[in-house]
């Protein structure tokens, strides 16, 4: 995706006295990890074809702190979380989006109880938002006769009971939505989270991501959708694990609809 | 000596109900070693809850075989309450079916209750067969070897011997009934009995008296007997499913709780003002522990949930971990809180009255670091809990203490940690590069 996208600040915002609609929170691994880089700017270039004014923070981010938390670390965890509150009640920002169901889960649940009250809205329910309110159309051509199964996040689904806004919006693209056998409330977890990420698995038979894989490949899918970016790249080495990566593609909502508009 | 039954049996009832208030009043002592946690809020939402969940059982037919087996057996045994406060008047007053006068009425409760009691029969027999005959995966996990096993098997027997004596009694009754002996009123409905009392056909009056006093007596002695058990049984989750749904969480599930002794230590870190060369307060009281080593750091909720587990394995079942042969059950986790809080109670007893170490703690005698790394956090077993049990945030407890009081993260994840510290992200890139993704 070569295209041009525009990104603006939040300082910039400032220095022209004006407030964006919303805060993008790119999270780190939306701006450090090159997978999930392409998800920010499939994002970035739907917000910039709806013409929604939004701000980035840039280098005044930081990591919101749920993984150390996850981890058990809550010193870091409250340490940074008050540094961001600090940068964003500075800022005066009242409704942030994020591709990153981790960083949507701690900011709008944990958040508040250190100071931070925003309106976190994860982009699935973002995107969601501007076609329903006609903001932006989908072509809907490219996908058509595609069959894509949804992974639900833990933190997403289970954790924040988000489970109909990225179905509605993938049917938007035309294609068929199968579903896996475990879904919503039942979906097995990529085996990410809790930190897991960032370590080696503890002894077993099998690791979880080539499992939960097995349960999408069942569907018989082209795609895989998700609306992580730490279940993008479970699923992809899942993919590769079960020798499909021929056939079967990983992608995120918001890359499924910047291809489609 | 007429009165000798009325007295026996009152002595009866009275130490069957005494022990069992001493087994609750050991419980709820067990349980108040918690820390305190506020669960007052959101009453009418605790309620709500508490009647979905425990008394509805809406999420037992999440799996409909066990969750529809399980109805009947519920049913069965709430309904057989009101059979068993006739049996208690009876036994107090020395009088027989008290509730006879209630005609019709009467006739169609006795005929329900055999019916439920059939249909427990059968309902037992199933989760038998299934415990020991299929072995359902869940069933047969490592831990639940032994006791827990024994115990699960055991109840089972003990309801069948119970629904047995239950018809027994009425099969001789009604035998009793027909051959118009004296004290056995004509009354009740026999739809299932009447099978039975062939059987006692050719039997005389005063066998058959002997034959139905002794059910009735099983019966009454057997059901005391069994609420003694509880309190060393999973079985517990039939008194306990009540005030655990009750409390429950009720925030998102995805939402952990702030330790609030971290919030005030790291205001003072970042307060420009505090003064890091300090003297400690003198006196001050001690820094609290952060995380949970032992069952005395959890708190009460959470040990309450540990007595409610009934061993079903639905979460263990529902676990990533788990299922990809990681050591990790959420069961095991709210088997072995349970245990050590058992064996810190017992010690209490021992010691009147205090604790004294033992040398042992949850973190390591119970639960191994293996187990509490391999947790994603993802909510399954939770979601799948029918009696509204949190084993993550245990695990959470567990994790703050191995990594804010002994520094024991594995190696990966300190490096992790020591990243987000120095950069602001969880790998080690220069945080003035956030925004290079949009050039790129
Ligand atoms: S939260 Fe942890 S223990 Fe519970 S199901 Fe998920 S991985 Fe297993
Ligand atoms: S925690 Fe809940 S789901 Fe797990 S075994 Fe106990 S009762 Fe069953």
């Amino acid at each position: 995706m070569s295209e041009e996208i525009k990104v603006k600040t939040m300082e910039e915002f400032m220095a022209q006295g004006t407030q964006p609609e919303i805060l993008f929170w790119v999270g780190s691994a939306g701006s450090y990890d090159d997978r999930a880089k392409k998800i920010s700017r499939a994002f970035v270039k739907i917000l910039n074809r709806a013409g929604v004014e939004f701000a980035v923070l840039g280098p005044e981010e930081s990591c919101t702190g749920d993984v150390a938390k996850r981890a058990g670390n809550e010193f870091l965890f409250q340490m940074q979380a008050m540094m961001n509150i600090e940068v964003l009640n500075g800022y005066e920002i009242k409704r942030i989006v994020t591709c990153d169901p981790h960083s949507f889960n701690t900011l709008k649940n944990e958040y508040p109880g250190l100071g931070g009250h925003y309106d976190v809205v994860h982009h699935t329910q973002y995107i969601k938002e501007l076609i329903d309110n006609g903001r932006l159309s989908i072509e809907g051509k490219v996908y058509k006769e595609k069959r894509i199964t949804f992974h639900d996040p833990c933190y997403l689904g289970r954790a924040n009971s988000v489970f109909d806004a990225p179905r509605d919006v993938l049917k938007k693209t035309n294609a068929d939505i199968v579903e896996m056998k475990r879904h919503k409330k039942t979906a097995l977890c990529c085996g990410a989270g809790g930190a897991q990420m960032f370590k080696e698995p503890e002894k077993g038979d099998m690791d979880i991501n080539v499992l939960r894989t097995k349960d999408a490949l069942e569907t018989n899918p082209n795609i895989i959708a998700t609306g992580c970016p730490y279940c993008n790249t479970m699923m992809t080495d899942g993919i590769k694990a079960h020798e499909k990566e021929d056939s079967v593609t990983v992608l995120d909502v918001a890359e499924l609809i910047a291809n489609s508009i | 000596m007429e009165y000798l039954p009325n007295i026996l049996f009152t002595i009866a009832l009275i130490v069957g109900i005494g022990f069992f208030a001493r087994n609750v009043r050991k419980l709820s002592r067990n349980i108040k070693l918690g820390k305190n946690v506020d669960v007052s809020n959101d009453r009418p939402q605790r309620w709500k809850n508490m009647a979905k969940i425990a008394l509805g059982q809406t999420k037992m037919v999440v799996r409909p075989i066990a969750g529809l087996m399980h109805i009947i057996v519920y049913v069965g045994f709430v309904i057989i309450n009101l059979e068993v406060l006739e049996i208690i008047l009876d036994g107090i007053l020395g009088t027989h079916r008290v509730f006879a006068p209630l005609g019709a009425l009467y006739d169609f409760l006795i005929g329900s209750f055999e019916v439920l009691a059939f249909m427990v029969i059968i309902a037992v027999v199933i989760f038998w067969v299934r415990r020991n005959i299929i072995k359902l995966k869940r069933f047969i996990k490592p831990e639940m070897e032994g006791w827990p096993k024994k115990d699960g098997n055991m109840i089972l027997y003990i309801e069948l011997v119970l629904m047995f004596l239950f018809l027994t009694m009425n099969a001789t009754d009604f035998q009793l009934q027909q051959m118009d002996v004296a004290h056995y009123t004509k009354a009740g409905a026999f739809p299932i009995s009447q099978f039975i009392a062939p059987l006692f056909e050719n039997m005389s009056a005063s066998n058959l008296i002997l034959v139905e006093r002794t059910a009735w007596w099983l019966h009454i002695l057997g059901i005391l007997a069994f609420l003694n058990y509880l309190y060393y049984s999973k079985h517990l989750h039939i008194l306990l499913a009540f005030p655990n749904t009750y409390y429950g969480k009720l925030k998102p599930q995805g939402q952990f709780n702030n330790v609030e002794a971290v919030t005030n230590e790291v205001k003072l870190m970042m307060d420009p003002s505090a003064d890091p060369f300090a003297a400690p307060v003198e006196d001050a009281p001690d820094p609290e522990k952060f995380g949970a080593s032992d069952v005395m750091d959890l708190n009460w909720v959470q040990l309450l949930n540990a007595y409610t587990c009934t061993e079903c394995g639905r979460c263990t079942s529902e676990c990533p971990a788990n299922q990809t042969g990681k050591k990790l059950s959420p069961r095991k986790i709210m088997m072995d809180t349970r245990d050590r809080l058992e064996d810190v109670g017992k010690n209490i007893d021992a010691n009147k009255g205090t604790f004294v170490p033992d040398g042992k703690q949850l973190l390591g005698d119970y639960i191994s670091h293996e187990e509490l790394w391999a947790c994603t956090t993802c909510n399954a077993c939770v979601e799948a809990c029918p009696v509204s049990i949190d084993p993550l945030s245990i695990i959470m407890e567990m994790r703050r203490f191995l990594v804010m009081e002994q520094s024991a993260a594995p190696t990966e994840l300190n490096n992790m940690m020591s990243n987000i510290e120095n950069n602001g992200a969880p790998w080690p890139y220069n945080q003035m590069d956030r925004l290079n993704w949009v050039n790129e």
